[in-house]
């Protein structure tokens, strides 16, 4: 788009919106950037008072653990590659693989591709031939790291446990809320009937209660939820305390008011032509939404997936209030990090174990930027 | 649409938020009239004391739980109108206070405590993520087309990361041994203590709110942005408006619709502030009004949860929430009358 010459901007303009972005940029990312420079420290570094030896890491590096210039040189090959896959191909890759009815599918797949794959490179293939041409050359270390702690977090202390278990709570959430809300959103946006408007107003009014409202609310009933509902179910009676199942649709119904506002919004964008004319070729209304209007609709749909998958991804109320210690999901999980940080070790185990909580999050926004970015513009924005 | 369709269309979704979030809001109404404890009886135990030839046996009475053929705790529930409001308010304790104007002996009663910050809070942050927001929009929009994804990409960092890790984050930068701690300490040559005083840690909890919000309302201030009329933009130019008359006056307007919801986003996330208090570990010193339900509803030492009280706490929540609120929703609903 050429800018026409009357809006151009002086100079001293464009200076002062570059310095502040650069200064908002730094604030934005470094408490992120710091926490994973001090979680593949020895405790010694992560905590030294110096910056630069939390940097570098000189303790860490005399106790044997640090990178060469190659190492350094494969590290950063591998963080460009993934970002360079998953900004530039995983979007192209999407799009020839997966037909368009499962689009939303295919993302998935790929995002979880993507991560397997760095996770494998990062930790199992490249570092043993590292270490090979290194010894082979004879290149000094020059640079502290080491995933000591990352080991720790996810072999000794079963983090994988909390890893699978956040999965099966966001991906559930994520997939109900959409199929719920996709069905509530289009009928809300169709009709304009006086049912629909309240329908949205006290969506709006669920949406600002406080979530410890509601939990209070299920507690008790959770605990004697065998009791409760014996007389209905008999011996099958199950305590939902503690159930993954119980929390999915606990999480889906607070993350409805926002899903159907949204959807709503994005369905408004889509002429209702669309649907008459495939009304009129003898749809019913569940087939001009399934085969006419879903296809044209996964931008919206993938925005509302990203922000439901972040409510049940990053909850900790909910989560830690309702899930007992077998089920329990990353972020409560930490919880008990923090409980145990009496040593430095430990401290740094905790730092660690949050970072690979962020790990995940890093490469969504990777992957979805664009789609959260235009999905907004094209959508959500204008209803 | 005919009803049939659309209410077959819709009932799955209404019938999730009627059983998950309008049910428990009724059981919760209902629950913070009623008590449920042990029930108490009188016990008469003899106690002897093993003496030499005689013991000395005395029978007292002490008030015990009640427990049934299988030893468990009978519990009863009672009516006990407002009470576990007074509980959790204390009024009697607030109207001394009050008329003493004693503001230290005020705040020690949790609720008001909880209450005070938690608006306090939600209202110094509104106006800053709103305004970090708008610039960081009009800043990115400004850039050259290539730099705005990674410019984009970082800023919503903040946003995406899990919000109690990342205002761990921020702590593990400015404890004692943070690394920002012990820069300013090198800077201004004092003993700074960042977790010490309510003060400095409410300014940590309302910075790491604008820090983790504002990239929400800048994606939104951004795509608003790519649809703002060009022409009428140059038409105000050429009627000779200043840069900032025309930001004032034709774009603001423009975004008039998304800044109202974005504030009110920011008014029912601020409110029910949570994440901070358990990232930052700042319970106490400071708490807010849903770190007071959720307290209430962790077992104590002796594995008990006050629900009740829980309950009466969060329905003063809720009110609260509802008086925010009704300025903004009396503007959607005249909004969404307009349009149908």
């Amino acid at each position: 788009m050429a800018v026409s010459r009357a809006l151009r901007q002086p100079l001293s303009l464009r200076l002062t919106s570059a310095a502040f972005l650069t200064l908002w940029c730094l604030i934005a990312a470094f408490p992120i950037f710091w926490i994973t420079v001090m979680s593949v420290k020895l405790p010694l570094d992560a905590f030294a008072s110096s910056p630069w030896e939390v940097l570098f890491g000189p303790a860490t590096l005399a106790a044997g653990k640090g990178l060469t210039l190659l190492d350094i040189a494969a590290s950063l090959g591998l963080l460009w590659a993934t970002a360079w896959v998953a900004m530039c191909r995983v979007p192209l890759w999407v799009a020839a693989f997966t037909p368009p009815n499962v689009i939303a599918l295919g993302w998935l797949v790929a995002a979880a591709m993507l991560g397997l794959g760095f996770v494998l490179m990062g930790f199992v293939i490249l570092p043993p031939i590292l270490n090979w041409i290194n010894s082979a050359l004879g290149l000094p270390a020059i640079l502290g790291l080491t995933t000591e702690h990352y080991r720790a977090v996810w072999v000794e202390n079963a983090f994988w446990h909390n890893f699978l278990n956040s999965m099966k709570v966001t991906l559930g959430v994520t997939a109900i809320s959409l199929t719920v809300g996709t069905f509530a959103g289009y009928a809300l946006a169709r009709s304009g009937s006086k049912l629909a408007f309240w329908i949205l107003i006290v969506a709006l009014i669920f949406r600002a209660l406080p979530h410890s409202v509601l939990v209070t609310g299920y507690l008790p009933l959770f605990i004697n939820s065998a009791e409760i509902l014996r007389p209905f179910l008999g011996d099958a009676a199950p305590t939902l305390y503690g159930q993954p199942l119980a929390v999915i649709a606990v999480l889906v119904a607070i993350n409805q008011p926002f899903t159907i506002w949204m959807l709503r919004s994005f369905f408004h964008n889509i002429p209702a032509d669309l649907d008459e004319a495939a009304r009129v070729d003898g749809c019913t209304h569940f087939q001009a939404f399934r085969w006419v209007i879903m296809p044209v609709m996964w931008p919206g749909v993938i925005t509302t997936g990203l922000f439901s998958f972040l409510l049940g991804y990053n909850d900790f109320l909910v989560t830690s209030l309702l899930l007992d210690a077998s089920n329990q999901t990353m972020v409560p999980a930490i919880a008990g990090f923090f409980n145990r940080e009496t040593t430095m070790t430990d401290q740094v185990e905790a730092i660690a174990a949050a970072v690979s909580i962020t790990a995940p999050l890093f490469l969504l926004v990777m992957v979805f930027q664009r789609q959260i970015v235009s999905g907004l513009t094209a959508g959500a924005v204008k209803g | 649409m005919k009803f049939k369709t659309f209410a077959a269309f819709v009932a799955p979704s209404v019938l999730m938020m009627l059983i998950f979030i309008a049910v428990p809001l009724l059981l919760v109404f209902g629950e913070s009239f009623y008590r449920t404890s042990p029930l108490m009886e009188v016990v008469e135990f003899e106690s002897c004391t093993p003496g030499f030839g005689t013991q000395t046996c005395k029978t007292d009475t002490k008030i015990a739980p009640a427990l049934d053929a299988s030893r468990r705790m009978i519990l009863q529930t009672e009516f006990v109108g407002f009470e576990n409001y007074a509980d959790v308010v204390e009024p009697q304790k607030f109207w001394t206070d009050v008329k003493a104007l004693d503001w230290a002996q005020l705040m020690d009663i949790d609720f008001w405590r909880a209450l005070r910050f938690t608006l306090t809070f939600t209202f110094i942050t509104l106006p800053l993520v709103l305004g970090l927001g708008l610039a960081l929009a009009l800043a990115v929009n400004n850039l050259t087309r290539s730099l705005r994804g990674p410019v984009i990409f970082i800023t919503l960092l903040p946003f995406i990361i899990t919000p109690v890790i990342g205002a761990l984050s921020i702590r593990w930068l400015f404890v004692g041994e943070g690394i920002l701690t012990r820069a300013m300490e090198a800077w201004s040559g004092t003993d700074i203590a960042m977790f010490a005083q309510s003060w400095t840690i409410e300014l940590l909890m309302m910075f790491y709110r604008v820090w983790s919000s504002a990239p929400f309302a800048f994606v939104i201030f951004y795509a608003g942005l790519q649809g703002v009329n060009q022409d009428a933009v140059e038409a105000a130019m050429i009627d000779g408006a200043s840069r900032w008359q025309r930001l004032r006056f034709v774009v603001i307007p423009y975004l008039m619709p998304l800044i109202v919801f974005v504030a009110l986003i920011h008014l029912m996330d601020a409110y029910r502030v949570f994440d901070e208090v358990v990232g930052l570990r700042t319970q106490g010193h400071v708490i807010s009004l849903q770190y007071l339900t959720y307290d209430f509803l962790m077992p104590d030492d002796a594995g008990n949860r006050s629900v009740s009280r829980a309950a009466a706490s969060s329905m003063l929540t809720m009110i609260g929430i509802v008086i925010l609120l009704v300025p903004m929703l009396r503007r959607t609903w005249a909004d969404q009358k307009g349009r149908a």
